[in-house]
């Protein structure tokens, strides 16, 4: 009997000596911190997986109540977590929105020939060095994969056309397949955003004409048909400020390339972008989703 | 007194915890990458394993070994550490909130140090008296200092140097620290 109550109590008495101790020390060196922070720490999910970039829940916690991260910063939490996170921030999670990638190709093997043909490893990165890929426009999508691997949420794969596709669902807004990508065609969208400029080519009008029948030619139509001066030249390619964009579609349904997309997907109205319509829209967006060719 | 240089000399640098007994490699990688918070560890952790050493040291002669315990060494050194490890981090929150910032998740992770628990082991294996213990416990925690501030030194070099993609970060980082593990094996004929 002896046996084992001896070390227990031994045991059980250094432990409470100790307790005692930093409970006492624990009020010496007391620290005034956000009473936010534990409160975020104990919404969160609490597996310290570092899939947020700070160390562990407890410095993401910090992170947030600082302002320097979003509430929707941990990947791993459900949407009841962010809401009880944004409850003690004060924040509507809706107000930060949610961002997706979006890749500024669409010159799939159909369309943009092969300049060579490539017996390397099957690596975007790897295909690069080898005097740019072998794609006849050396702006677009290779196709080999490399921001699939590059992806940790599955949101991303190559379509049978040999293009990269994000799954708008799955994106979580990492950024891993930006850094990823040789040719850096991917950007960040707001989720709502379903008009992109999916061309990336910086080159003149003519030699994006010779290799892709679905490229920017830089021809200024869109800047010329957009109303809310949201569309800029920049390098021979068109930008959307997304800020200023409303969705108009007055730009789809200029561009002669059609390398101005419409997306026809749903969008949920907690997604829906916030716009300030002024002037009315120019072109009846139900329209434009039935022309969409397919949706991405 | 022969005694206490042979131990000191012996901990800094024959038997250096990091490089020659290959403990505590986790906070040497993790916190190396500026010298300053690498000092900052290192003092962190001389102050625990001082502590630590003195602690467990009266623990085992006073209280383990009278009652015929000496089988829960582990557990109740263990115990000791993580009582210090949380103690320091409070007075390191308190007195330097940008080191505890800088110190991060390895702060509290000192407590699974593998350096402080096999000094407080090896100074009841080797047979210490208390005074030899203290040193042996400073004697290694200041080579644990001494190695992370100097591979700290070389990775603030490495951040400035044109490395192959392949070895950027951790691969170059293993590869010095296995290179200057190899340079303190020099001191193993000293003693």
């Amino acid at each position: 009997m002896m046996d084992i109550l001896l070390p227990i109590l031994i045991l059980g008495g250094i432990g409470l000596l100790f307790g005692i101790g930093l409970a006492i020390a624990s009020k010496i060196f007391e620290i005034e911190q956000d009473e936010r922070i534990p409160q975020v720490r104990a919404a969160l999910p609490g597996a310290n997986c570092g899939g947020c970039g700070y160390p562990g829940c407890d410095g993401l916690a910090s992170a947030i109540v600082a302002g320097s991260a979003l509430v929707t910063a941990c990947p791993v939490a459900s949407s009841d977590m962010v809401e009880a996170i944004s409850g003690i921030m004060g924040v509507t999670a809706s107000e930060t929105e949610k961002m997706i990638a979006n890749i500024h190709c669409k010159g799939d093997c159909t369309i943009v020939e092969d300049r060579a043909t490539y017996y390397g490893i099957h690596d975007c990165k790897e295909a690069v060095i080898a005097n740019g890929g072998t794609k006849a426009c050396r702006y677009g999508c290779l196709g080999m994969g490399t921001c699939v691997r590059a992806c940790q949420f599955d949101a991303l794969t190559i379509n049978v056309n040999g293009l990269a596709e994000v799954d708008v669902d799955k994106c979580t807004a990492c950024g891993q397949c930006i850094d990823a990508c040789p040719k850096g065609i991917i950007s960040l969208a707001p989720y709502g955003q379903v008009i992109h400029v999916d061309c990336s080519s910086n080159a003149k009008g003519k030699q994006v004409r010779s290799v892709c029948s679905v490229g920017c030619i830089a021809c200024r139509a869109c800047v010329r048909a957009c109303e809310y001066d949201a569309i800029e030249m920049v390098d021979n390619l068109a930008v959307i400020d997304y800020d200023k964009c409303v969705q108009c579609g007055a730009c789809v349904e200029k561009c002669p390339t059609k390398a101005i997309t419409f997306e026809g997907r749903e969008i949920p109205e907690e997604h829906k972008r916030k716009t300030d319509l002024e002037k009315p829209i120019a072109v009846d967006l139900s329209e434009l989703e039935e022309k969409a060719p397919v949706s991405k | 007194m022969k005694n206490i240089l042979i131990i000191l000399v012996s901990g800094v640098f024959v038997q250096n915890f990091i490089t020659s007994r290959f403990l505590g490699i986790c906070p040497f990688l993790g916190v190396s990458k500026k010298i300053e918070t690498a000092m900052g560890m290192g003092v962190a952790v001389t102050f625990v394993m001082a502590l630590a050493s003195a602690i467990t040291y009266v623990i085992q002669y006073a209280v383990l070994n009278p009652m015929g315990l000496a089988y829960l060494q582990t557990i109740a050194f263990i115990l000791v550490i993580a009582t210090l490890v949380q103690f320091v981090e409070m007075v390191i929150h308190k007195s330097s909130p940008g080191l505890y910032e800088a110190l991060g998740v390895y702060l509290p992770l000192i407590t699974t140090n593998c350096a402080v628990l096999g000094v407080a082991v090896l100074n009841i294996q080797e047979g210490y008296n208390f005074i030899e213990t203290l040193f042996n416990g400073v004697a290694g925690a200041l080579g644990f200092t001494l190695a992370i501030v100097m591979f700290a030194g070389i990775r603030e070099q490495l951040e400035i140097s044109d490395i192959p993609e392949s070895l950027q970060g951790f691969p170059i980082a293993l590869v010095s620290a296995g290179l200057m593990s190899v340079a303190f094996l020099g001191f193993s004929g000293m003693l």
